[in-house]
């Protein structure tokens, strides 16, 4: 990286400065204090400042990112003033200790908190148990997020898997427009999901009957002989519109994954099994699904998780109404809309224990590789 | 994705059978990259071509002229930057974004070294915690640092976010480039310290700068992570204008004007274009980003 080349000239000034006698223990104590201020300033700078904001940026950015190797250099410098044996345990800490220190603020705590706040009422004053695990497992709103949700894992899930793995198999016999073919499926992938949203939401628009129909779905129907539908309030098949969304954006991605597998199988084993007068389906379903078996579940596995937790589409598109509603589009809504924090603390976890077998995997897999 | 040229095996069948077979497969896949691309060329179209030609007959339309200079404008593009406040949004969609990836970076470098190379009480299980935090969803988060922003006057500021994406980014990032990091040779990392490398010289000039493939494949994704973020935007910047991005301000604009698709088009087509250029100039590395990426809570 192009900051290690820029920094690595500090240390050893820095060092010089703090090895002279006395001063280095103020100025231990005071580089910290001034790397603050600096920081305080600029902070308050960059909030209140109309200066032009490419400027504010740039500052920002410098003086961001000088500050976080700052932080080690300094630190790492006061490390080696110590006595050698004590330097040699502290250090490694200060290498990793900023890292953990942030994923305790960002994902510990408010881990423990939110589980704490779920047992609260909505201004988290009184406890209240488990009543807003009850209202989340057992209203008729959150019911259809529930049914919602599952529709979403399975019809997504299903569909990117599926769709990816045929797709995969197919393009790798197209000969030199393989990757053409894949750029242009992988696209979505690069594309936000709100940007996706707007896109669909153009496909799906509806106007009333007389007037032309500018989205390609009405316009198609209608050309069909058929009447041009409000797809988004066409209750319950809103859902699977904005599942489209989601299985066009991921499929590519699925695609991508498999066919790196599908590549893989050997060659050996398909000529085997065609010199055994195996058609090309049962090639398929006999030796690729099989051999890439590990491939599809991680897919499976990933798609699965990020749909558990699919917001932006149905936050643009419906903002849930009209029967839409998923449990993370909810539990924004608790917070900020109904001001429930108990309620939104609850959906949260009941987002994460369904993450938790992933988790377990997950630690399990890492435990295993480096025993 | 494979960008190399074709190397794999062909088929060894008679040209003839493969002929039969290769057109149907070949139509197939042309069909579904005709279906997969439509939507996006549709926007990008409609965001061409005047608002009242857009609300009044379908974006295919245009091929009936397609050169007809009255069919194209750029108004539209002019007024969502400018009075819809896009242009501003962009900006600060760089501005949230550029630190949000180079802070996580440089944190995490440290601390996968450190579990790579240095011992330390209770390493494994730190790691174990870290891999964990992995596939946390970050909506368990909002709560509790929403709390601590609002008593830290943090809500709404580009500080706010830039740490929020840090702490959010940290655990992938971690595990990342511990991977890459640990398989480096040992030999290497041995015989600088044999020279009398301190352990941030070792890591400043040798570890960082062959790291640099791990540190680009993280870098693309959480760069388009960050960039097409919603939730953490609208919920650590808010929809304000001085600080909102693209994300949220397209969002608010579908809210605000639901069937202007002049507007909607062009904004939606603004908070693609860095995405695009991304994915079209750094293909490969975008694709291992993602794929090693995916996993993020």
């Amino acid at each position: 990286m192009e900051e290690a080349a820029q920094h690595e000239e500090q240390p050893s000034k820095a060092a010089s400065i703090f090895t002279t006698g006395p001063l280095r223990i103020i100025a231990s104590l005071i580089v910290p204090v001034v790397a603050f201020l600096v920081l305080r300033w600029s902070f308050i700078f960059m909030r209140d400042t109309d200066a032009n904001k490419l400027l504010i940026g740039l500052v920002a950015l410098f003086i961001g990112v000088g500050a976080v190797w700052a932080l080690y250099l300094i630190t790492d410098n006061l490390v080696s003033l110590l006595p050698q044996r004590i330097g040699d345990t502290v250090r490694p800490f200060v290498f990793v200790g900023p890292a953990l220190t942030i994923l305790c603020i960002y994902l510990v705590y408010p881990l423990v908190r939110t589980i704490y706040l779920s047992f609260f009422d909505a201004r988290s004053e009184n406890f209240v148990g488990i009543e807003n695990y009850i209202f989340a497992l057992t209203s008729p709103d959150m019911l259809i997020a529930f049914r919602n949700n599952l529709l979403w894992l399975v019809f997504v899930t299903g569909f990117v898997v599926s769709l990816g793995l045929v797709i995969a198999v197919m393009v790798d016999r197209i000969g030199r427009w393989e990757p053409v073919a894949k750029s242009i499926i992988f696209l979505p992938m690069a594309i936000s999901a709100v940007g996706a949203s707007v896109i669909w939401k153009f496909i799906y628009s509806f106007q009333p009957s007389p007037r032309p129909q500018i989205g390609l779905l009405n316009s198609i129907v209608t050309a069909l002989g058929g009447e041009p539908q409000g797809w988004l309030i066409l209750k319950p098949w809103n859902n699977f519109f904005l599942i489209i969304i989601m299985i066009w954006i991921l499929t590519g991605f699925a695609m991508v994954v498999i066919s790196a597998a599908v590549k893989g199988v050997p060659a050996e084993l398909l000529e085997a099994a065609r010199i055994d007068g195996a058609s090309e389906v049962r090639i398929f379903f006999g030796v690729i699904i099989p051999y890439i078996r590990g491939t599809l579940i991680t897919i499976a596995t990933t798609v699965l998780i990020m749909v558990l937790k699919i917001f932006d589409i149905v936050y643009v598109m419906t903002s849930g109404q009209n029967d839409t509603e998923v449990i993370a589009n909810r539990m924004f809504r608790e917070v900020f809309v109904f001001r429930n924090f108990g309620r939104g603390s609850a959906l949260a976890i009941l987002l994460l224990i369904a993450v938790i077998p992933a988790m377990i995997y997950n630690v399990r897999n890492i435990r295993e590789t480096r025993s | 994705m494979n960008m190399t040229p074709q190397t794999r095996r062909r088929h060894s069948r008679s040209w003839v059978n493969r002929l039969l077979s290769d057109i149907p497969l070949r139509l197939t896949i042309i069909i579904i990259a005709f279906i997969w691309t439509l939507p996006t060329v549709g926007l990008l179209i409609s965001s061409l071509r005047p608002q009242n030609d857009i609300q009044s007959s379908g974006w295919w339309t245009v091929f009936e002229h397609p050169f007809e200079a009255t069919q194209w404008t750029l108004a539209n593009y002019q007024r969502v930057l400018t009075t819809d406040a896009m242009g501003d949004a962009f900006l600060n969609s760089l501005l949230v974004t550029i630190p949000s990836v180079v802070i996580p970076i440089t944190i995490a470098a440290f601390a996968a070294y450190a579990f790579a190379w240095m011992e330390f009480p209770g390493k494994a299980f730190l790691f174990a915690v870290v891999v964990g935090l992995m596939v946390v969803p970050l909506q368990m988060s909002l709560i509790p640092l929403l709390r601590l922003y609002t008593q830290l006057d943090l809500n709404g500021t580009f500080l706010g976010i830039w740490l929020a994406h840090t702490g959010f980014g940290l655990p992938l990032a971690v595990f990342l480039l511990y991977g890459y990091i640990s398989s480096l040779p040992e030999e290497i990392i041995e015989s600088a310290r044999v020279d009398g490398a301190s352990p941030m010289m070792t890591f400043t000039r040798l570890v960082l700068p062959l790291s640099v493939p791990a540190i680009a494949s993280f870098a693309i994704f959480q760069f388009l992570w960050v960039w097409n973020d919603l939730l953490v935007a609208l919920v650590f910047l808010g929809t304000k204008k001085e600080v909102t991005v693209v994300t949220s301000r397209l969002a608010a604009l579908v809210g605000e004007r639901g069937e202007a698709w002049h507007v909607l088009t062009a904004g939606a087509f603004i908070t693609m274009v860095i995405p695009l250029i991304v994915f079209f100039a750094l293909q490969r590395y975008f694709v291992r980003g993602l794929t090693a990426g995916s996993v993020k809570g």
